[in-house]
């Protein structure tokens, strides 16, 4: 699959010298949320070179910015295309973009559009002038669940990796076969992995709002609280193993937590309301606990197969 | 819902009232609703909503702005201090290349 299209002048439908030149990054859905907000009407797209990137991401990175705006401006020749001297940029391209040396460099007056494509139409037809609510990053639940599957699927590459050893050190629980522990007790300690994924990576994003506490690190603590109590009570009824040591349950209530803190930590990335003095303040305290807590949960754990 | 917000007291949002000219960049572009135009002036209105994505500090033409830009992003954090510079969105490089520029903006 190719994400990155072409950066350059694209015609929507018919457009002549009046039509509304809007701005886009060269990242294939950007460009596609763009046409599909606009069926049947005539625009300008200039397509900037983020390599292919979102507008935001790339704003950010300063790819979707000033001096490549200006430049694309000259290099189409946009001033000879429209007799209009007024470029709409989305308004989640601002961070890359400085409007008043926009117009200072290339005459174009900069345009802040919606945050979503969808709200153009409405935008365009107003002349230019957004809705309340137009202008204000949502989070939603859909938009929270969006991002779940990536972040399972971050997380599962480290559960695959710690995997063999939970088989290996479970081969050493119990009395009997080596073979037959590894399946029961590895599989068991598997089952309380994936729940403190389930935790920090689904649990915790779908109810954000509505978890206690501000550091993302504290709201993903409940899930894996919650989640480290129904894991005691699942593994001795799902494995038929005898039921855990407190050794073990403690291990346990310490792991647990501590990975969907670090998950949930991680979230922040993903989210729309996390700045990075923010994010740095939290980490100061977070990390330091959730290693204390995983280091000291191994030991216990370790401690329990061998005892 | 009500606005989701993270930690308090935290952002580096800087805003000087007397170079604002009352024109509503900062307001226009920032999506998050910080900032409150009142008498003609800007007045910062929720400042713990702020994500120091630092797109008023870009378009403020009097440069009355100012803010240190990042991504609150904890992966990103993580990658720069074990020195990780290309997993595509979560590094921080371009935020080390940029802090030159940035200073230029008044960043």
């Amino acid at each position: 699959m190719r994400y990155k299209i072409d950066p350059g002048l694209y015609a929507l439908g018919a457009p002549d010298a009046d039509s509304p030149v809007l701005i886009s990054a060269s990242f294939k859905m950007s460009f596609d949320l763009l046409r599909e907000a606009l069926p049947a009407r005539n625009a300008w797209v200039l397509v900037l070179d983020t390599d292919g990137i979102n507008v935001w991401c790339a704003a950010g990175k300063g790819t979707f910015g000033t001096e490549e705006l200006a430049g694309r401006i000259e290099s189409c020749g946009l001033s000879r295309v429209v007799k209009h001297r007024k470029i709409i940029v989305p308004q989640l391209g601002a961070p890359g973009i400085s409007a008043h040396e926009i117009q200072k460099l290339t005459g174009f007056k900069v345009a802040y559009g919606p945050i979503r494509a969808s709200d153009l139409p409405d935008f365009i037809d107003s002349g230019l002038k957004a809705r309340p609510g137009m202008r204000e990053k949502t989070f939603t639940t859909g938009e929270r669940l969006s991002l779940v599957p990536v972040e399972i699927v971050h997380a599962f590459k480290n559960f695959l990796m710690v995997l063999p050893l939970v088989f290996l050190l479970g081969g050493f629980s119990g009395q009997g076969m080596f073979v037959a522990n590894a399946l029961r007790f590895g599989g068991a300690t598997a089952l309380g992995l994936l729940m403190a994924i389930a935790a920090g990576c689904l649990v915790t994003p779908l109810l954000l709002p509505w978890l206690p506490g501000r550091a993302f690190s504290i709201k993903g603590l409940w899930p894996g609280i919650t989640f480290g109590v129904l894991f005691l009570v699942l593994r001795n009824i799902v494995s038929a193993l005898p039921a855990a040591s407190t050794l073990e349950s403690a291990a346990w209530m310490l792991l647990i937590p501590a990975i969907s803190a670090y998950l949930a930590m991680n979230f922040t990335g993903c989210s729309t309301f996390t700045s990075l003095s923010g994010v740095k303040k939290e980490m100061r305290w977070a990390v330091p606990a959730q290693i204390a807590a995983v280091v000291l949960g191994a030991m216990l754990w370790i401690t329990s197969v061998f005892i | 819902m009500s606005k989701l917000v993270y930690l308090k007291d935290v952002v580096t949002l800087q805003l000087n009232s007397e170079s604002c000219s009352g024109c509503a960049m900062c307001a226009t572009v920032c999506p998050r609703g910080v900032f409150e135009i009142s008498h003609r002036k800007a007045k910062v209105a929720d400042r713990d909503a702020c994500i120091e994505c630092g797109a008023c500090a870009q378009n403020c033409p009097e440069g009355a702005v100012s803010v240190r830009v990042g991504v609150g992003c904890a992966s990103a954090v993580i990658n720069s201090m074990l020195g990780i510079n290309n997993s595509g969105c979560c590094s921080m490089d371009q935020y080390e290349n940029d802090k030159a520029a940035a200073k230029g903006t008044g960043c």
